[in-house]
This record gives C-alpha cells, structure tokens and sequence, in this order.
C-alpha cells in the first residue's frame, strides 16, 4: 500500500533481492505523488545514534549507486550538507555530534567559522544578525537529489522485474481471517495476499485505525516553498537550527526551503501563513540577499511524527500486515534503505540487523532512538 | 491561519493557543501494564476527520476541549474541559 | 511604435529615460517595462529558458511568460521582475535573462538547433557516467534565470496589516465593481483589491462594459460613487492566497522600491471577480517575437498609446478579437483575420503568418487569441472544485465554497463565444504551449508515451507550468494536448493543483518585523546598563541576554569569588508561585521529590521529569507558608514549567483550591556568594541575623529594604555560603547599588556566567539540557531516593520502570580528570571503547573548564556505566584525536559540603 518511494522501492527489492515479483502497489493517486514529491530532497546521514547512523547511512550509499542501478538519473549531487552552530553552546553540541559520527564512521568535519563561510559566503555577518556563524558540521557526502525521479526509478526498474503498479486504487478495507491480514479490499476490488505492508505515509494512522491498531503518531502539515529560479547562490544543503530554516538550491535554480512543523495537528495538505511567515522570515535572516527574491510557490505534505522522530519499521500488532511508517520529515532520505529493509522483512518475515532497533516496540520497551534528545539535530 | 474559538474569550487567533493532547485519554500509573502505559504515553488515535482535543489558550491560561476538522479545518465548537469531565 | 496621440495610462510630459540591454530607451510615466519596450520597438527581449528561442511580449499583466527581466534603480534590484508589471522609472537599469551578451545576440542561441537531442526529461536518461556531478556546475550556470545581487541586504521593511471588512472584492473589473457596489449601497463595508496600476480590468482598454455601457464613463461614475460609499480600492494590490478559514493575504505594492505591504484581511464574504486570461493558439513556432495576445495588443494600445505592428495578423478562436481588429484598422493598421494559423516566418520576428489552406501573409505582428482560462486560483485554494464546460472551452468553479462567491469571467461567465480549438497531435515542427519552460505539444506526446499520464506527472516531467509565470497561459493547453494524445476528455485528464502564491510575492512581503534581534527577540535584565557600567561582556543564555563576565580572565573572577565574595544576577531564574490547600499535593505529583513535607521557611532541591521518565528540570522549592510555595526554575524553562504546572492543576486537580502564579518579572536576584557574602550582607543592615544557626542553608527570610520586602534564601550553586536576594523589580538598581559599595568594603567581584559555570562545575552541580540530555533519568544522575521509596504516583514514574530503563548500560553522570597532564578535555569529546578494532561511543564530555580552584583541568559527562567505571582511565576522542581521562565523582571540590554549611 502506498505509490511513494517507500513502497515503490520496497517493490523493487522484493523483486530484485528476494525474487518475489508477483507483487503488487496500490497507490490512491498517482506514483510520488505524497511526501516523495513534496519534501526539500536533502539526503544525508549525519546521525548520532548508531542505529540512526546504521540506516540513514546505508540509505546514502544505496543513493549512490541508484543512478546506474535503476539506468534512471536521479541527479544525486554530493555537494555537501552543514548544519550551522549559531553559539559557542550550538558548537559544543556540533562538536558531540561531528565526533558521534566520526567514531561511527561517517564522513564529518567540525567546521569554524571561515569554513562555514567559505561554503556559504552569502550567509549573514552583519553586525545586527540574530544568529551569527560560529561554524557547523559538514558532510561532505550529503546532498540533495531529484526527487521525482527516485520515484519514477523505482517504478520503472520494479515494473521491468515484474511488479504490478496499480494507480487510482484506494485501499479501503482490511480482509483479516483469523486474526492475521489476508489481503485489501480496494476502490478497484479485493486484492488478497498474506504479505502486506503498508508506506503511507500521512495515512498511517488512518489505515491502523482500519485494521483495528493505533499507533506512536501525530500528523502534522510541514511546509516547503521555493523561490523563482536564479543563477547559482547557493551551493550546499543547509540547515540552521538558530533560525529554523533549511535550505538548498535546485539544479533548475530555485531556492527550495522549509521549516518548523505548523502548530496544528492536520491532515490538510496545505500551508499556514504563520509558519511560513517564520519559515520565510528564517531565510532572510540568514541570507539578507535573498529578500530579493519572490516566492513562487507553496505546498505542504502531512507527515507522520513519532515521540522520538524516529521511523517504525516491523510488524505490526496484526500478522501478515507490515508497517514502514513515522518517517516525520525525513522520509525522503531514507527512500532507499526504507525500501530494502521493509523487502528483506516481508520476503524472510524477519528484521534486517538495521530495522530491529525501529520496531515498534520500543515504545513498550522504552528504547526510543530519539536524535533530538541526544544531539539537538532535528530528522 | 486558523480562528479558534476558546469557551472563555471567544474567536482568537491560532497563535495565541498550544495543542496539549488528544482529549479522552485516561493517565496510567506505576501499576500499568508496559502497554498500557505505552499506549498512554506515546500513542494516539490521530483521527483523520472529525476530533476532540485539548488546547490552551495560552493568552487566558485555560484548558478546553475543541471539536474541529483535522481535514477541513472547520471548527465545530470548544467546551472547558471540566464541563466536558463532569458531562 | 509609439502614436503620436493616445494613450489612456501615460503622462506624456512625463518623459523617462531607462535602459535595455545597454541601450538606452525613452518612455513616458504611466509606462510599464513591457510597453515602453513595445513603443521603442523592441521585438527580442529575451531568451527561453532551455532552447534559448528568442522571444517577444506576450501579454499585459501577471500571465506574461516572456518579459522576465533583472532590473536595478538605486539600491533596489529585482531579478526575474515581470516587464508587463513593473513600472517604468527615470534611471531604471533592466537587462534580459538567460541571454549573453545580451537577448538579440545570445551566444546559446545555437541550442535551438540540438533541440531534438534535448527533449523534455532527456536528463533522467543521460549524464550518469560517470557521475551527474561531472555535468552538474555546467547545467546550473545555464538554469536559473535572474541573477540576484550579492551585496544586497534588505533597507525597508514591510508592514502587516491585519484588516476585515463585511466584503472583499478581488478584482476591480467590470464584475467586481458592480458587486462592491451592489454590497456598498447595502450598507455594507467593502474593500476592493486589484493587481492592475488602476482600477478597470478590461474596462480600461474595451469600449464597452459586458452590460453595454460606454466603458469609460460608466467606470468614472462608479468609481466616484463607490468613493462616496466609502469603499476602499486598492490597486497594484494582489490577492495571493487564500488560507484557513477564509484569510486573504494581499500583497500591495505602493512604492517599486519597497517591499510590498502585506494585508491580511479576514473579510465576511470574499467576492472573486478575478477575471479571466487569454489563452495562446498551439501552432508551430507560436512563439516567435511579435507573437502576442489580442487583448493585450489592444491594451497596449488603449492605455499606452503602443501600436504593435502596421501589418497585423489576427488569429482567434472566438469573437473577442473583433474589437481588436477595428481598434487596429482606425489607427491605420493593414489587419488580416483568419481562424487559425498552419506556421509562421521569420526568426527573431515575426514576418509572415502561413494560414491553414497554406497561403503566407505578410505580417510583422501576429495576434491571436485561443480563448480564455477564469482565474479560479483563488477559488481552488479555498478548496473550490472545477468542472469542464466544453461550451466555454474553460474549468470554472462547480460547487460553492462558503464564504467565497465567485462572478464574472472567473465564473466562466464570458462576453463573447469561443469555438474551441486543441491540438489534435503534436505537429512536425515544434508548437510551444509553455513559453517560459520550453514545453512543447512534442513533449506532452513523450510524456504520454512514457506513461506520464497523471496531469501531474506531466507538470513534473515537462516542467510545464512550473515557471515563474505559474503556467497562467499553458496549463489549460498543456492538459487540452495530454487529453487528447492519451484518448481522453479534458474533464477525465483534470488539472493540477493550484498553489499559492497566485503570482511571485516578494519575501521580503512575508518577513515584516521579523529580522535581526526582532527575528526572536532576547529578554533583557532590569539591570542591564548598571552591568554595563561594571564593564560585564553579554553574551546569550537560553534567551536571556546576561553579563558572561565582566572580568576578561574568566579564571581569576572566579577565583575572586571563591576566595572572597562575587555577585551575580540571577533575575532570569524562574519564580513560580503555587498556592491553595493543595499545593504541596500538586507539586508531589509534579516533581521527582517529595515536597509536601518542606517546612515552611525551608527550601528543597529536586528535579522533575517528562512522563518519559527523562529529567526535564531542577531547581528548588521554598515553602512560603502552608500553602504556599516558591518553585524556581531554570531560566529557558519558565514558561515550561509554568504550563506545565497548569495542565496538571487543570486536568488532575480541583483547580478551584490551586491557583499558579509566574512572578517571575517581579522579582530581581542578585546572588552574593563566597566566604565573605554573609559579612557583605551584614554591611547592609537588613535587621536580619545571618547566622549559619538562625538562617541555616537551605532556608529563606523576609527582611526589608528601604521599606519594601526582601527575600533572602540561603542556597547555593556555587559550592559557598551564598544568599540570593530578591526584591522588587523597582528596587533592583538600588539594591545593586547597595551590594556594590558594601562589596568594595570587601573586594568583591561581579561574576558573570562563565565563571559561575566554573565554580558550579568544580561541585559537580549539573545544568540541564547541558549535561543531561533527552534520554538522562534521574537514576543516571545517582538520584534513586524517590524512585525506590516513594509510594504516590507523579510525573514520569512508571517510565522508570520500563525494560530500557532498568537496563545495565546506561550512560551516567560523572567526573573525569586529566590523567595526561594535558589542558581541558574538549566539550564533546566522546569516550570510546574498543571492540574487535572498532571504535565505540561510549559517551561524551558535557562541560569541561580548568578549575582555578584546584589548578586543574576539570570535566562532566554521561559515560556508560559510570558509577562502575569509578577510576577507570578511558580513552576519549576529539576529532580524531585520542587523549587519556579517569572517570572520577563529579564533585572535585569541598565533597564534604564543610563551604555550604559555614
């Protein structure tokens, strides 16, 4: 269930890993077209945690040799992601965490000041700013990609090895016999399987509620805008804590930046002046020359946030059915490694090592992987 | 930008009021199950549609219950929350 | 060419002076870039986005795909500025984009020929070996259109007006002011809003108004009678967006050079009287200068007095184009009308129309008109819902959304009848239908070829309408070609979503007070400019600006406090006050330890914890009287704590015995701490006796101070005897004034953040959210009193108790010492451990200074295992570099408490 990344990579690997091509995705719209194809596209691994660092990076070297895998481009440029420190306490942590990855093995430079602004020279020095630079943390493997084409990659290599994509098809119903999942019932008929997973994201909640389970999730609307398109002013992924603004330029030559969730719990799929007035005022601080700038559009995708921002992937409560859900906002990144874990688990019906720790239920066990808590660097 | 009705102070904006929690939810203790507790602590209906949710006014300090659309946005009336417990 | 007469919108005494391109033009005020361009005969005024085609403009207002340009006047810069919108101004400096050295010479121009290779998502199937990066830097500096300018920095900034009115007109047309009116002489209030320079709409450049009337008089008298009912128009004023619960947000442009203004107005009723725009014709080469819209040819003419061409082509499918056709006739032009056209000559213009039975027509404009597209933006983002109507050739709004009316054109109520007419396949020579993005039929066929067959799949593969013109004149077009090469209807193909803004909005229209320290404003102290005048650095602590030293050797204000007396401000602490019989019951269930039992007079330390078990806070709590308490808390957390306290006084109390009180503002504190604070406050003759017997630590007393009330409480973050005295914030200066010269009795220092880090560090006395963090339990910090011994319930209990938590390994607050005879450890160095060669985090260094107390370097940390690594050397590494430490208590100075208690 679900046309997106997840599911369309999740799809891909059944068939390409396990065989199993007799597979198929019921997607309620069109392919991509739910956060895949709403998010800022900034991929990286830049975790504390090694469990999140196990999965997010296995999730960038899988995006590294996507391009020729899937014969689809996918345009992954590697031009190096920075989380700015704003404070000599913003350092401390940048330092805690540069070193976490370092020791886990993941590329990461603690950046000064003149580096940060050696990257990003538009950055604000101003003697008025409200956050100045006083470094961050490089990756210099992170990086942004063309989103569209992750989904489209996926469909097109799954669909060569033999999988069914179906668009247009909602799912409606769970058919549960003997208390395990036996297949859907859909606005195009039933579909019966004993394996089915669910990657709907912005509809988790919803499905559980259909298959009689709740889950650790609160959807929120998160905004992302970009701005008309200019010649090259930026050429990193951004990210800066202080302001509350991430940031990169699109190889088209727009600036696409988001924020901080909106306040309101919702499944509206659209944008609050409130928070884009914070989002946008966000930028400009950091950035006083982008104030030239016009918006040239706004949209927003539901995404499903858990207590410790950290995704669930497992069994759910009812056998036979699969959860790979609560990404919150950084799905995207973890298209890849999302995909394959959810194959291997649904293909051996038990954890990959990387998905054990994403169960769900470390809520029960108190095992949270909450990066939040330990590094103050936001999914 | 949302207009949130509170029960005290009438029509105010979204800004001046903090989501708390989704309303119906009952406090476990030290002597809950880990699932109960769990299920206390960490999950939630988050019902696409129609809900019933606990809210500040932050502006007048008071906990209400709101009834509204998490889909369409529509505001369908609040309520204090001790009325809504004693109903 | 300019008329030598005519011209509704210009001042023709007015003339300016601009430049294109280096070449320097005149205009007259009144003129936009685009028809000050026309009249000065410019064809070429800049280059397509991918095949670098030369291009022409194409229509009047917001829809122009083509007349996009960077433009600078004095300090203002503008890239990507829409020529049909952006005034004309004495001095104005505007360059076309995408084009080197400049739109009639473009040395890309040559692209166009490699056209074939380079479809539409030609890069999804090409530049992977070895790697996109290898072509990436290239491919960029060809995207993007303007160029910003990087000196830039904003100067103005706009204002936000928040407004509402009983009806919002959204449009200043023909429909749109007949509504205002109507709702006026009801009585009712009305703002009306248009993005034109005037008001009018078609009116301005028609002869007629859909009723009949002669337009230009029947505006005059409505706009004078609509200025006596007191209604207020606002031109160059764009309605962007519509939000929750009907909110408009309206950007208002007043002065070129400003940020526009932003309204946002949350009216009873919106009237949407949007209007409509011309769609263009889908032929081969339909986009080649001198190509242009009928209805803004004749606006050209009407309002600028600009005649495009002298021999004029008309192509339209319906009968709007014939009052341009007489328009252009009396003012001399040769027109020719056909129905539609086969192709056109003529590269950088246009020189003759081939009609469809083949016959070529000379012709150095081409005007034409495929019928009109209601601007339902609006409409659609307040949630409205389309329907295709075949008889209109148009989507216009189906049901009704509440609160929005929409009339007019935008309501598909047109004046004139269309026979509407599609492209059937794409044709052999390419036809654009999306002029900015360089889209055409050709590439809605591939799409549809490749199974893009979803509307927006299309707009993502092609990019067509995701150019800054928003697809205004080609998503109709672009959808009408998909329909038809996949064997659809245009009503089963649908269209794609429309997003806010309905046109560009500048940022810095979002932004309004929010930049520099109005972006999150810091609190300040009460005392800040006596801090100044004692020479204190500031620095930023969790929101609050305070003195980070006042003594540029952080080492020795330290030492001086320790050794004989310092004074600090400690205002920004929290002060919450709970009262009511059940105070001391809430504030059990509230905190890790027990506080009902306090005392009154005496004072606690304790902690509170998130639900999830983790340490949200510490602090201390006075009991001021049997029902009433003193919670003090840190000072990010204050409204934290205040709310916090709130929801559980509200959910689980009877509310009516409790009452919160944050009192925080009211009270300034200036902590005296150190061997000699007691003698220092003595000095002071507060009538109390500060004797360790009648005032022992961990207690407070009220005193007075030139006569209103102190309160002293004897506590202690520095490891010394120390008093924090409140008084009211209106006595804080005297009381710093007071302390000062008492303290020069006794060589007492100001002691700002930095050192008292210091001293609270050689105690090992934590600062949450620095050397805790999100996953710290209480139990981690050695605190296991309430947890074992405790028989009520309170906040965060049973999580202490979860698999996780009770789990061997946990990270714990310690001590390390250097052990290698080296400086400090750095903050944020991590222990490892080492298995089987690799490395692993075994926890990390919180806080870490030199102590000056005890002449060594001295560290905090959460370390696994802690309490069992008592002694062990570690191995701790800091950016690759590996250095020794002991795991040792995290008190290295007084462990005894022998200070405290003096």
């Amino acid at each position: 269930m679900g046309g997106g990344g997840h599911g369309l990579a999740t799809a891909y690997y059944l068939a390409k890993n396990h065989g199993i091509s007799n597979v198929a995705i019921l997607e309620k719209g069109w392919i991509g077209g739910g956060n895949t194809g709403r998010n800022t596209t900034a991929v990286r691994s830049n975790y504390f945690y090694p469990e999140s660092v196990a999965l997010y990076e296995f999730s960038l070297q899988l995006y590294e040799r996507l391009s020729k895998e899937l014969n689809y481009n996918i345009m992954l440029s590697q031009r190096g992601g920075l989380n700015v420190a704003h404070s000599e306490m913003d350092m401390e942590i940048a330092a805690r965490l540069v070193n976490a990855m370092q020791i886990n093995g993941i590329d990461a430079e603690l950046f000064d000041r003149r580096q940060v602004l050696k990257v990003v020279p538009l950055l604000n020095t101003g003697p008025n700013a409200r956050y100045p630079v006083f470094g961050g943390v490089w990756q210099g493997r992170a990086g942004i990609c063309r989103h569209d084409a992750v989904a489209w990659g996926y469909a097109r290599a799954a669909s060569h090895l033999g999988v069914d994509i179906i668009q247009n098809c909602e799912v409606l119903d769970f058919i549960i016999e003997g208390g395990a999942c036996r297949g859907v019932s859909t606005s195009r008929g039933e579909i019966r399987s004993d394996r089915v997973a669910m990657a709907v994201a912005g509809h988790s909640s919803m499905l559980s509620a259909k298959a009689g389970f709740s889950l650790p999730i609160q959807s929120y609307s998160l905004q992302a805008m970009v701005s008309e398109p200019v010649k090259p002013v930026l050429d990193t992924a951004l990210l800066s804590i202080g302001t509350g603004t991430y940031a990169n330029q699109s190889d088209k030559g727009e600036i696409v930046f988001g924020g901080g969730l909106d306040r309101i719990p919702s499944y509206a799929q659209r944008g609050n002046p409130p928070a884009h007035d914070h989002t946008i005022s966000g930028l400009i601080e950091m950035f006083p020359a982008f104030g030239q700038l016009k918006i040239l559009r706004q949209w927003a995708g539901i995404v499903d946030v858990t207590p410790d921002s950290s995704p669930i992937i497992g069994p759910s409560p009812i056998p036979g059915l699969y959860l790979d859900c609560g990404w919150g906002t950084g799905g995207f990144k973890a298209i890849p490694a999302g995909g394959w874990l959810l194959a291997h688990l649904m293909a051996t019906g038990s954890h990959h090592e990387i998905s054990k720790p994403f169960d769900l239920d470390r809520f029960t066990t108190g095992r949270l992987i909450d990066e939040a808590a330990g590094s103050g660097i936001a999914h | 930008m949302h207009l949130i009705c509170c029960p005290f102070c009438g029509n105010r904006d979204e800004t001046e009021f903090r989501f708390a929690v989704e309303a119906g939810k009952r406090r476990g203790s030290v002597s809950s199950s880990p699932d109960e507790w769990a299920k206390y602590l960490y999950f939630q209906n988050n019902v696409k549609g129609d809900t019933r949710e606990v809210w500040m006014h932050l502006t007048c300090g008071e906990l209400f219950i709101l009834s509204r659309n998490s889909v369409t946005h529509s505001i369908h009336g609040s309520e204090p929350v001790r009325k809504a417990a004693e109903a | 060419m300019r008329l030598p007469s005519g011209g509704t919108g210009i001042t023709r005494e007015k003339e300016l002076s601009f430049a294109f391109d280096g070449k320097p033009h005149r205009g007259f005020e009144g003129d936009t870039v685009a028809s000050a361009l026309l009249a000065a005969g410019v064809r070429t005024v800049g280059r397509s986005f991918k095949y670098h085609r030369p291009r022409g403009i194409w229509g009047h207002g917001v829809e122009e795909p083509n007349a996009i340009f960077d433009v600078k006047l004095a300090g203002f810069h503008e890239p990507n500025a829409r020529g049909t919108t952006t005034p004309l101004a004495d001095g104005l400096v505007v360059r076309s984009i995408n084009a080197r050295p400049d739109a009639s010479r473009d040395r890309f121009g040559f692209l166009d020929r490699f056209a074939k290779f380079i479809p539409a998502g030609f890069y999804y199937k090409t530049f992977m070996w070895p790697s996109w990066e290898r072509f990436e830097p290239r491919i960029r500096a060809m995207a993007g259109l303007g160029e910003i300018d990087r000196e830039w920095a904003p100067k103005a900034f706009s204002s936000h007006v928040h407004d509402t009115c009983d009806v919002l007109v959204v449009g200043a047309g023909n429909s749109g002011l007949r509504a205002a009116l109507a709702a006026a002489r009801d009585g009712r209030s009305v703002t009306v809003v248009d993005e034109g320079f005037a008001p009018g709409g078609q009116l301005l450049y028609r002869s007629r108004t859909a009723d009949g009337e002669h337009a230009e008089e029947w505006l005059a008298s409505t706009l004078a009678e609509l200025s006596r009912l007191g209604v207020t128009i606002m031109s160059r004023s764009t309605a962007y967006g519509i939000y929750d619960h009907n909110l408009v947000c309206v950007a208002e442009l007043k002065k070129a050079t400003n940020p526009p203004i932003s309204h946002r107005i949350r009216p009873k009723q919106i009237v949407l009287a949007t209007g409509a725009i011309e769609r263009p014709l889908v032929f081969p080469n339909n986009d080649r200068p001198g190509i242009m819209s009928a209805a803004s040819a004749l606006f050209y003419l009407r309002r600028h007095g600009v005649r495009v061409g002298e021999r004029i082509v008309i192509a339209s499918n319906n009968d709007s184009t014939a009052e341009v056709a007489e328009a252009f006739r009396v003012v001399g032009a040769n027109v020719t009308e056909v129905s539609s056209v086969a192709n056109v000559r003529g590269k950088n213009r246009v020189e003759a129309v081939i009609d469809e039975n083949g016959r070529s027509i000379p012709a150095d404009a081409l005007l034409v008109s495929g019928g009109y597209s209601p601007t339902v933006h609006l409409f659609c983002q307040a949630k409205g819902k389309l329907a295709w109507s075949d008889e209109r050739a148009a989507f216009v709004p189906k049901d009704e959304v509440q609160g929005v009316k929409v009339i007019g054109s935008a309501n598909g109520d047109f004046r004139w009848r269309v026979q509407a007419s599609w492209p059937t396949k794409p044709t052999k020579e390419r036809a654009w239908i999306d002029f900015q993005n360089d889209v055409t039929s050709k590439d809605v066929a591939l799409a549809a070829r490749e199974n893009f067959r979803s509307v927006e799949h299309l707009k993502r593969y092609t990019t067509l309408g995701m150019a800054t013109d928003q697809g205004k004149t080609s998503n109709v077009n672009g959808l009408a070609a998909l329909a038809a090469f996949t064997g659809r209807s245009i009503a089963e193909t649908g269209t794609t979503t429309f997003r806010p803004p309905y046109t560009p909005v500048s940022m810095m229209a979002f932004t309004g007070y929010r930049h520099g320290q109005l972006f999150n404003p810091v609190r300040r102290l009460a005392l800040e400019t006596e801090h100044r005048a004692a020479g204190a650095i500031f620095g930023e602590y969790g929101g609050w600006l305070r003195p980070a030293a006042y003594d540029r050797d952080i080492q020795s204000e330290a030492l001086r406090a320790r050794e004989g007396v310092g004074i600090f401000d400690a205002s920004p602490l929290g002060k919450v006050e709970v009262i009511g019989p059940d105070a001391g019951l809430l504030l059990d269930f509230n905190g890790y330890g027990k506080v009902s039992t306090l005392k009154p007079g005496r004072i606690r330390y304790g902690l509170t914890l998130n639900e999830n078990g983790s340490v949200y806070d510490d602090g201390v709590i006075a009991r001021l009287d049997e029902t009433r308490f003193l919670v003090s808390c840190s000072s990010s957390h204050v409204t934290g704590v205040h709310l916090r306290l709130e929801d559980i006084r509200q959910d689980l109390f009877d509310p009516t015995r409790l009452s919160i009180h944050n009192a925080t503002s009211r009270w300034a504190t200036l902590t005296v701490t150190g061997p000699k604070s007691r003698s220092l406050l003595d000095s002071l003759s507060l009538g109390l006796d500060l004797g360790n017997e009648a005032f022992p630590h961990m207690s407070w007393r009220m005193a007075t101070f030139e006569g209103g009330p102190v309160r002293l409480a004897r506590v202690s973050f520095s490891g010394d005897l120390s008093f924090e005295v409140s008084v009211p914030q209106s006595k804080a200066a005297s009381l710093f004034c007071a302390l000062r010269e008492a303290g020069a009795r006794f060589n007492a220092t100001m002691l700002g953040l930095e050192a008292l880090m210091i001293l609270r560090a050689e105690k090992g006395y934590i600062v949450i959210g620095k050397d805790t963090d999100g996953l710290t339990l209480p139990h981690d910090l050695g605190i296991v009193g309430p947890r074992d011994k405790r028989t009520d319930e309170f906040v965060g209990r049973r999580s202490l108790f979860t698999e996780w938590a009770q789990e061997k390994k946990r990270r714990q607050f310690t001590g390390l010492s250097i052990t290698d005879g080296g400086g400090p450890l750095a903050t944020g160095a991590h222990a490892i451990e080492r298995v089987t060669g690799k490395s692993r985090s075994i926890g990390f260094v919180t806080s870490s200074y030199f102590s000056p107390t005890i002449g060594k370097p001295i560290a905090l940390g959460l370390i696994e295992n802690a309490m069992e690594r008592q002694g062990e050397i570690i191995e701790m590494q800091h950016l690759g570099a590996v250095r020794k430490a002991r795991v040792s208590a995290a008190c290295a100075f007084d462990p005894e408490g022998a200070r405290l208690n003096a």
